[in-house]
């Protein structure tokens, strides 16, 4: 059997999955956590076994394609349902379905006690099947298909506690910021199709050079406005904080791992675009660099773990979306930071549902405190998980955001010097904000107390079905960093499909280093001094006005509330009126006029004979005049 | 001779809808099943049609020709083409599902009653709006083709002013009040519209002296008949203003929310998803083959419309606070859709409106149904009566949710490719347009996720309490709407190859070529 | 003498029935006026039979007066069935069609 046909199945797996949980009903509930659970390892050891397919090829064979059919056939317009499995796609189905298999496996014990379980891993297999329709499509509408499927499961999952009205209302945010995007990604493939009377990658990508500048511009900013709403940068990032309503499972995979990375996914494929499209790089790092430093921000003002942690992700995929903007420098560093942030992101969401889950689902950080004698294991992975995110040496996050710090210096120029300048300030953020949440949460004194029933929170250790991928995931983020960077080995797997160059750095990488170390010390001295060795406030103090904006993620939402909402909402209640009153307000009008009309005219049939007589007698005057007066003329 | 197939499709729910009327005032269930029967032996002619089309073959296929009132040169002349046969098929699909749909919804209110029976009428009078259109499919002689589009409205006036919803807030008599102010409503817009379209058939007469669509359009093709230019562009005007009525096509769009909140949700579903079909499927061909240029000529405007039918739609859609008016105002966005399409004059944007025409029939009959079904529970269409469903009615939710999702075009459901097709169609030629019109997939995000928040999540209100889930005969309606919603929108290649062929003929009646990609016009 | 005199006096004549048919509500009295105005157009046809000098204007006048005699039968029996139910030959109080 040839590899390419098992590449179908890698979708097939979870999307059965879903079928069969959601159309199955009730009968299944006591089966169905393990079924989806199944069916995602199933398509991860599919994932596996196509890997080592390809490893077993030579670099520039590792491109395998699936034809099934041609889905929408009309003349001059075709899109086919292909697959592409190359190097970058293989990266995401591991990371996909590896992550996703340990999540399913957290979940089948996070949600055991809830009475939609089924339901829950029916969601969770269809993310899975869309996210890896998007990462294996060959054409842009398929991605597309993709695109908006992981938004639909995004959204159901987020919404997965529907009797919660916060919990619908951020389902509802999430869509529609991300549908935005989506109208950028729908416009882009539009553009495409007029430039090149196609949207596969292939002879899209290997045209570029045909098309004129301006043209590949905009298709360059169209479909950064599409990352920018599935990976939750700035301007449309105010989502994602919301998005925290879902159960944390969900958190974690979908909001951490692999759906808000798609849109560096998007801007990596699509590098020869950007490659020729040096505005639409700039735009894209500029982006990069404002997120990374808001989201950094919003995080360090959060006392809900788990909105603090959704700050942090913003501000890693602004890592990544910066080091993507930098071109063939910064694309294989890009996908590498994803790959990390993936394990350890992930582990520190899981982390956080495992305190949430010993805590009776509490998220407040200041109600929280020394928990590190609660849960070892908990403590542990959640603080490999914290050393690798803020780059201890050593570990996972240390080597991919440097390299990512190190392009952004690397680019050269002004532009370098502030985009590297920022990585770096960024990174001494993310050092802070991170020790917060540690210290916060594992260190200091207990500082829960019984809720408004009296029950007060008996802190334990997760069970085992949770704890084991949290332990996985933190070997990942422990090792993975230095098992990629180590003789250049990811370099070398995604250098045929991105590209690659050095680029020049103004810089050596070793002063480089030794400032994110700088860096690094002044954010974990600094949340030392302030969340270590003073007291943690169990009610949050007033704060600065920085702080106050950051609680409220800088004011966006009150901007999109103010000019969108409100605004909306007098448009379409004025049309609304406008509707009622003019555009049927004529058609009633009309029928108004003729019937009062009609109703003078029937006046005059009052049934006297004279006042016949006196028409009669007036309608043939009228016709003698006329008579007379044509002969006259 | 052989046999005469497309009369058949014709006329077995004519007689069908006679028979109907006839059946006894208290075999009451027996009518239902009478129609349902002729519904479905339709629907099996139609797969017929289906079959023994031949994409590749002739433009007009299974003709019937007979001569008629042979003094005014009027035939009777059927025939169809891909667009036809898909909007056949799409009308013989969705019958079935109405009639189910609407099995119980025109029972006497008193049991025993005897003095009028409803029941038989209602089922007649929908056949009966089957019969008339699936002949205007058929017809191609423009006569023809003129009496059954008016006599639509006969049935459709009786359905909208004699069956309404019986959830009403006001009460019967209120109820009936506005129900007649529907029905007289939608019968003098498209009246009107008729008339106007009677003179310019008529003026189409003295100038061709002809009535048959096949002639008309060859003379005109190989120069033998020569308009004005001014002729030409009333004529066009007149057809097009009836066709832009029952479409309906912003501003002549005001009687729609009216008439499908009045009547039953299956008679809706019967007004937006096949009667207003007859206007775009015109404006397709007699609009387009008999006044090409005048076709050109009015497109700008027309464009321009179709794209304030789409936002204006939309937007209105978001503030609407009934159920049923939503999907109404949701309707005459995705009309503007296809007029967009039909208009854009190119190969992907009609065959992606003929492709929405099919599929946007099938959704609305989807959410409308659903929403019909939920209605009829609570008694009531105001979206603030209602809350938490989900949580009493999974299954209810779950489907309402899927035709939802299905208006909002989600990609792998079948109002995705079309409205693609459409939005790809318009912009190789006019990118301004077709960017404006993309806005409408966020708003119809905003107004189909809005109305599900409201209605299905959020704690569940004590009136939806007790609500019970979707019944075995409620699911046999909407199941097979979803599988078809998914197919289509995973495999649309059986319409496209039935429809591509005869989107060609119609491209080269206005002689007009699609777009060359930029990077091959370069070169 | 000269024959448009005649004429004039038929104009005077009709214009005096046309104002009694229209001003006086005495079924009787609006009867005679229509008489008037017949007899007036009588009068103007024999006049254009004497200027053009051929009978048609004369033979005309003869099928007028056989219409009159009709009318008069016909009108007056209605105007006396009316006056009997109603006690009154007013026309204005007959602006229904029923009794």
């Amino acid at each position: 059997m040839n590899a390419e046909n098992l590449i179908a199945l890698l979708i097939a797996a979870p999307l059965l999955g879903a079928a069969v949980l959601l159309v199955g009903g009730r009968r299944l509930d006591a089966a169905g956590h393990w079924i989806g659970t199944i069916l995602s390892t199933t398509s991860f050891v599919f994932g596996v076994i196509l890997f080592a397919d390809l490893l077993g090829r030579n670099a520039d064979d590792r491109t395998l394609m699936q034809h099934l059919y041609t889905w929408v056939p009309v003349a001059g317009f075709q899109a086919d349902v292909t697959f592409r499995l190359d190097q970058l796609s293989m990266t995401f189905v591991l990371l996909i379905t590896g992550v996703g298999s340990l999540i399913h496996l957290y979940s089948v014990g996070y949600m055991e006690h809830d009475e939609r379980r089924r339901r829950f891993f029916g969601y969770l297999n269809l993310f899975l099947a869309a996210m890896l329709l998007l990462v294996l499509a060959d054409n842009y509408l398929l991605l597309y298909v993709g695109w908006e499927g992981v938004g639909l499961a995004s959204y159901l999952l987020i919404g997965f506690w529907q009797h919660k009205p916060s919990a619908a209302t951020a389902a509802k945010k999430a869509f529609l910021v991300n549908r935005v995007g989506d109208m950028g990604l729908s416009i882009a493939i539009m553009l495409m199709f007029t430039t090149f009377g196609t949207f596969a990658f292939g002879p899209v990508l290997s045209h570029v050079t045909d098309a004129s500048e301006g043209r590949l511009t905009a298709i360059g900013l169209l479909l950064l406005l599409a990352a920018c709403g599935k990976s939750a940068q700035v301007p449309l990032q105010s989502w994602l904080g919301d998005a925290m309503e879902g159960p944390t499972p969900v958190s974690a995979l979908i909001h951490a791992a692999t759906m808000v990375t798609a849109g560096v996914y998007l801007i990596v494929r699509s590098g020869a675009i950007f490659n020729a499209a040096p505005d639409a790089q700039l735009v894209v790092t500029v982006v990069g660099a404002v997120t990374l430093l808001f989201g950094a921000i919003v995080g360090c003002a959060k006392d809900d773990i788990k909105k603090a942690l959704a700050g942090s992700t913003m501000s890693q995929i602004g890592y990544m979306v910066l080091a993507a903007g930098l071109g063939p420098i910064g694309y294989v560093f890009a996908i590498m930071h994803l790959v990390t942030h993936g394990f350890f992101k992930a582990g520190l969401f899981l982390g956080a549902g495992s305190v949430m889950h010993g805590m009776n689902d509490e998220v407040d950080m200041r109600k929280f405190g020394g928990l590190r004698k609660y849960m070892p294991v908990t403590f542990i992975t959640f603080g490999l998980g914290y050393l690798a995110i803020i780059g201890f040496p050593g570990l996972s996050g240390f080597f991919s955001k440097d390299k990512i710090i190190e392009a952004a210096f690397a680019k050269g120029g002004t532009e370098g010097w502030i985009l590297g300048t920022c990585a770096l300030v960024g990174a001494a953020i993310t050092a802070f904000y991170m020790t917060r949440v540690m210290l916060m949460t594992f260190f200091g004194e207990k500082r829960w107390q019984p809720d408004e029933h009296g029950h007060e929170p008996h802190p334990h250790e997760s069970p085992k079905v949770m704890t084991i991928p949290m332990i996985v995931l933190a070997i990942g983020s422990v090792f993975a960093g230095g098992f990629f960077s180590i003789g250049d080995r990811f370099l070398h797997w995604l250098e045929p499909i991105t590209g690659h160059s050095e680029g020049d750095s103004p810089i050596s990488a070793g002063v480089v280093t030794g400032a994110t170390m700088v860096c690094l010390v002044i954010g974990v001295g600094i949340a030392y001094l302030q969340y270590g060795r003073r007291p943690v406030p169990a009610v949050a103090p007033r704060g600065s006005l920085l702080t106050r904006a950051a609680r409220r993620d800088l004011l966006q939402d009150d901007f999109n509330h103010v000019v969108l909402v409100r605004g909306g909402e007098h448009l379409t209640r004025s049309l609304v009126y406008v509707d009622h009153t003019l555009v049927d307000g004529v058609v009633n009008g009309t029928a108004a006029g003729f019937g009062g009309l009609s109703g003078r005219l029937r006046k005059l049939q009052n049934g006297y004979a004279r006042s016949y007589a006196v028409s009669m007698f007036g309608g043939a005057a009228l016709l003698v005049a006329a008579t007379l007066l044509m002969r006259a003329v | 001779m052989s046999f005469p197939l497309l009369t058949a499709t014709a006329v077995l729910p004519a007689v069908g809808a006679v028979a109907t009327a006839a059946v006894p005032a208290a075999r009451r269930t027996a009518a239902k099943w009478l129609a349902l029967l002729v519904s479905l032996a339709t629907l099996v002619l139609a797969i017929v049609v289906m079959v023994r089309f031949d994409p590749g073959g002739a433009r007009y296929q299974l003709t019937e020709s007979h001569a008629w009132i042979s003094d005014f040169g009027v035939r009777y002349e059927l025939g169809v083409d891909g667009i036809a046969v898909a909007l056949l098929a799409l009308t013989a699909l969705l019958m079935p599902f109405i009639i189910l749909a609407g099995w119980n919804d025109a029972d006497p209110l008193e049991t025993g009653s005897k003095r009028w029976r409803p029941t038989q009428g209602f089922f007649a009078l929908i056949l009966a709006v089957e019969a008339m259109v699936i002949i205007s499919f058929e017809a191609t002689d423009v006569f023809l083709f003129y009496i059954f589009f008016e006599a639509m409205l006969i049935p459709m006036y009786f359905l909208i002013g004699g069956f309404g919803d019986r959830a009403h807030a006001q009460g019967e008599e209120a109820a009936s009040t506005q129900r007649s102010y529907a029905a007289v409503k939608f019968l003098l817009y498209n009246l009107v519209g008729g008339l106007i379209m009677l003179a310019a058939v008529i003026g189409l007469y003295t100038v061709s002296g002809n009535f048959s669509l096949a002639e008309i359009a060859q003379a005109r093709a190989n120069g033998t008949l020569h308009m004005a230019t001014s002729t030409e562009r009333w004529l066009f005007l007149g057809f097009f203003f009836a066709f832009a009525v029952k479409a309906p096509l912003w501003p002549l769009h005001t009687w729609l929310p009216n008439a499908m909140q009045e009547s039953t949700a299956p008679v809706a579903v019967l007004i937006t998803a096949v009667v207003d079909k007859v206007g775009t499927f015109a404006m397709l061909r007699f609009c387009l083959q008999l006044f090409p240029e005048a076709s050109k000529w009015a497109t700008p405007t027309i464009l321009v419309l179709a794209l304030i039918s789409i936002i204006y739609g939309a937007l209105l859609a978001v503030g609407q606070r009934d159920i049923k008016r939503l999907v109404a105002y949701a309707s005459i966005s995705h009309f503007g859709f296809i007029i967009l399409g039909i208009f854009a004059m190119t190969s992907q944007g009609q065959s992606g409106a003929t492709l929405y025409m099919v599929n946007h029939g099938i959704s609305t009959a989807a959410l409308m149904l659903v929403a019909g079904f939920l209605i009829s529970r609570r008694g009531s269409r105001l979206i603030a009566d209602y809350g938490g469903v989900q949580k009493v009615a999974p299954v209810l939710a779950g489907t309402f949710l899927i035709g939802g999702l299905a208006t909002l075009s989600l990609p792998g459901l079948a109002p995705f490719v079309s409205e693609f097709l459409v939005l790809v169609g318009t912009f190789t030629r006019y990118p301004a347009i077709g960017i404006i019109a993309t806005f409408g997939i966020v708003l119809a995000a905003l107004y189909t996720l809005v109305l599900y928040q409201r209605t299905m999540t959020g704690p569940v209100k004590p009136a939806v309490a007790a609500m019970p889930d979707l019944k075995a005969r409620e699911l046999l309606v909407v199941t097979p709407l979803i599988v078809l919603l998914i197919f289509l929108g995973v495999y649309p290649k059986p319409v496209t190859d039935i429809v591509n062929p005869a989107v060609k003929q119609t491209m080269s009646d206005v002689h007009k070529t699609d777009p060359k990609p930029a990077v091959e016009a370069a070169k | 003498m000269n024959p448009v005199y005649y004429l004039y006096l038929a104009a005077l004549l009709f214009t005096i029935g046309a104002t009694g048919v229209l001003i006086r509500r005495n079924a009787i009295v609006v009867f005679m006026c229509i008489e008037l105005m017949l007899n007036a157009c009588n009068l103007a046809f024999v006049v254009f039979s004497r200027m053009h000098g051929n009978l048609d204007g004369q033979i005309i006048a003869f099928f007028t007066m056989v219409v009159a005699a009709a009318e008069v039968v016909v009108g007056l029996a209605i105007i006396v069935s009316l006056f009997r139910t109603r006690h009154s030959a007013s026309v204005d109080d007959a602006s229904l069609m029923k009794l």
